[in-house]
C-alpha cells in the first residue's frame, strides 16, 4: 500500500494574506505530503467539510487576525460533531503564548509562532500524525 | 477480491448509501492507496446502489492546459447541476512532485462558491475530492475511475472531474469519462498549441473560456478548422453526405461570470440523451474498463518483476548493451520469470 499523509492547510477568519500559509504548504511537499490548500477566508464550516471530503491526516490553520480563541475551538466543536476528532490539528500564526493552553485544552496538538521553521512543523505533523 | 462482501465492507457501503461522507472519503482514500479492503466495500456500494435503483450518474471530464479556467468552470457547472436538482461530485487531479512524490492540490480553492449553498450554510449535495496523480507520470490516479464510480453509486448523479491536459492524463481521461469537455482559451501567441494535435480527438465538447480577452473568436476559428479538417481526414462519410453526424460544439466561456455556462450545459445534456439513446454509453465505459483492467494487470505484472531474483533485469540489462542478447529475447525470459 501507499499511504501518503494528507493535510489541509486553511485560513479561518478575515486575514488579508496568505504567504506564510504557501511557505508551509510547499515545505509540506518537499517532505512528501500530499496538501489541500483552500485559500483566505474560510468559515469553520467550509474547513471542516473540506477535512472530511479530503479525508486529511492534518489540519494546519493559521490566523493573523486575533481571533483564533473563537475560530480553533469553533473548528474543534464542529470536527467532533462529524466523528473526525482524530484529525491531528496544528495552529500557526500571530498568536500570544498566554492563549496557547487554552488552545490545547480545546485540543490544538501544537502551536506554532512566527519564528517557527517549517522543519519542525514538519518534524512534529510526522511524529504525531495517527495512522491508520 | 472477497467473492462475498466482508461484514466491514457491507457497513461501509451502507454508512456511504446512508450519506455519510466520511466513510466516502475513507473510501476514496482506501482506493488511492491500493487497499484491498477498499475494492470489497466498492464492490458492496456497488451492489447496494443498484439494489436501490441508484441511477447512472453523467461522468463529465475537463481537461485543457494549465490555468485556462477549468476550476472556475466546473464551479459554475456545479451551480448549473444543482439547480436542476443534481447532486455533483467532482475529483480534481493534480500532479505529485516527481521529486518528493508529495503534491500541492489547488483545485478546490476555486471551487468555493458552489460549495456555499443557498442561505450561507454549506451546500450538502457536493462533494468534492481532490486527488494527486501518484506517479503515473502526467496520468491520473489508479484511484480517479474507481472513485468516479464509488461517486456515483453514492448517489452523485453528475461526477466531474478535472484533469490537467498534460501528457498521458489525455488519453486517462477519455476512458474514464463519458463526454471530455476540452478547455482552451486565448492568448499566449502560437494558440494552435494550446491543442495539441492527436489530443483534438479526445474532445466531446470544445470550451474556449476566457472570451472576455481578445482573439477568442480566433481559437474559434481554429479549432473548428480543425475538426472539420479531422472529419475529412476520417472521410466521415455520415458528414459528408451531409447526414447526422455533426461536428463536436465549439462554445465560448467566461468562467469568471458564467457567461456561456447555460449553453455548454444544454450542449452536455444533449450529449448525454444521445449516449444514453444509441447505446454508446454502455460500449464507451465497457472500453474504459477493459483499459484500466489493463493498465492494473501491467502494474501487477511490473509489481512481480520487481519481487523476481534480485539482478535479473539488471543482468540482462547489460547483456543487450555488450551485444550478447537482443530486447525481445531479454522480454520473454522476463514474461517466463513472471508466469511462474
Ligand atoms: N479573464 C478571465 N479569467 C478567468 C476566466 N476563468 C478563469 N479565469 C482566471 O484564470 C485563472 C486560472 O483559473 P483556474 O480556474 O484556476 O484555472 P485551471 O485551469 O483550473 O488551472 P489549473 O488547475 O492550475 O490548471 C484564475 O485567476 C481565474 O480567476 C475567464 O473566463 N476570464
Ligand atoms: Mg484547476
Amino acid at each position: 500500500m501507499d499511504r501518503k499523509i494528507r493535510v489541509l492547510v486553511a485560513k479561518p477568519g478575515l486575514d488579508g494574506h496568505d504567504r506564510g500559509a504557501k511557505v508551509v504548504a510547499r515545505a509540506m511537499r518537499d517532505a512528501g505530503m500530499e496538501v489541500i490548500y483552500t485559500g483566505l477566508r474560510q468559515t469553520p464550516e467550509q474547513i471542516v467539510q473540506a477535512a472530511v471530503q479530503e479525508d486529511v491526516d492534518v489540519l494546519a490553520m493559521s490566523i493573523l487576525s486575533g481571533a483564533h480563541n473563537h475560530l480553533f475551538p469553533r473548528v474543534m466543536e464542529l470536527l467532533a460533531d462529524k466523528g473526525a476528532s482524530d484529525v491531528l490539528v496544528v495552529g500557526g500564526g500571530v498568536i500570544p503564548e498566554d492563549d496557547i493552553p487554552f488552545l490545547e485544552s480545546k485540543g490544538i496538538a501544537a502551536v506554532f509562532g512566527p519564528g517557527t521553521p517549517t522543519s519542525a512543523t514538519i518534524e512534529f505533523i510526522k511524529a504525531n500524525v495517527k495512522r491508520r | 477480491m472477497p467473492a462475498k462482501a466482508l461484514p466491514s465492507a457491507l457497513e461501509a457501503a451502507a454508512s456511504i448509501l446512508r450519506g455519510d461522507e466520511r466513510a466516502l472519503a475513507r473510501l476514496i482514500t482506501g482506493l488511492e492507496d491500493g487497499d484491498p479492503a477498499a475494492a470489497g466495500t466498492l464492490r458492496a456500494l456497488r451492489g447496494g446502489s443498484a439494489a436501490v435503483g441508484q441511477l447512472t450518474a453523467q461522468v463529465v471530464g475537463v481537461t485543457g492546459p494549465p490555468g485556462s479556467g477549468k476550476s472556475t468552470l466546473v464551479d459554475k457547472l456545479i451551480s448549473a447541476y444543482r439547480a436542476k436538482g443534481l447532486r455533483v461530485g467532482v475529483l480534481a487531479v493534480d500532479p505529485s512532485s516527481p521529486f518528493s512524490g508529495g503534491a500541492i492540490l489547488g483545485d478546490r480553492i476555486r471551487m468555493q462558491r458552489a460549495e456555499a449553498g443557498p442561505g450561507g450554510g454549506l451546500d450538502p449535495g457536493v462533494f468534492i475530492r481532490s486527488l494527486a496523480s501518484r506517479g503515473r507520470l502526467g496520468g491520473l490516479s489508479r484511484a480517479t475511475a474507481q472513485s468516479a464510480r464509488a461517486l456515483e453509486a453514492a448517489g452523485y448523479g453528475v461526477v466531474i472531474v478535472e484533469t490537467v491536459g498534460i501528457g498521458q492524463s489525455e488519453i486517462d481521461i477519455a476512458r474514464l469519462a463519458d463526454t471530455v469537455v476540452l478547455v482552451s482559451m486565448p492568448g499566449s501567441g502560437d494558440d494552435i498549441q494550446v491543442i495539441k494535435a492527436g489530443v483534438m480527438e479526445i474532445g466531446d465538447v470544445f470550451v474556449v473560456n476566457k472570451a472576455d480577452r481578445e482573439g477568442s473568436d480566433r481559437v474559434v476559428r481554429e479549432i473548428r478548422a480543425m475538426l472539420e479538417t479531422g472529419a475529412t481526414l476520417r472521410q466521415d462519410l455520415a458528414l459528408r453526405q451531409g447526414g447526422a453526424a455533426e461536428l463536436q460544439p465549439v462554445l465560448k466561456t467566461v468562467a469568471e461570470t458564467g457567461e456561456g455556462l447555460p449553453e455548454l450545459v444544454l450542449a452536455l445534456d444533449a450529449r448525454w440523451a444521445k449516449l444514453n439513446a444509441s447505446g454508446e454509453l454502455a460500449s464507451r465505459r465497457a472500453r474504459g474498463a477493459a483499459a484500466e483492467a489493463r493498465s492494473l494487470l501491467a502494474e501487477r505484472a511490473l509489481a512481480e518483476l520487481a519481487l523476481l531474483e534480485p539482478g535479473l533485469e539488471e543482468g540482462l540489462a547489460m547483456e543487450i548493451v555488450r551485444g550478447e542478447r537482443e530486447v525481445a529475447e531479454a522480454a520473454e525470459i522476463l514474461f517466463s520469470a513472471i508466469r511462474k
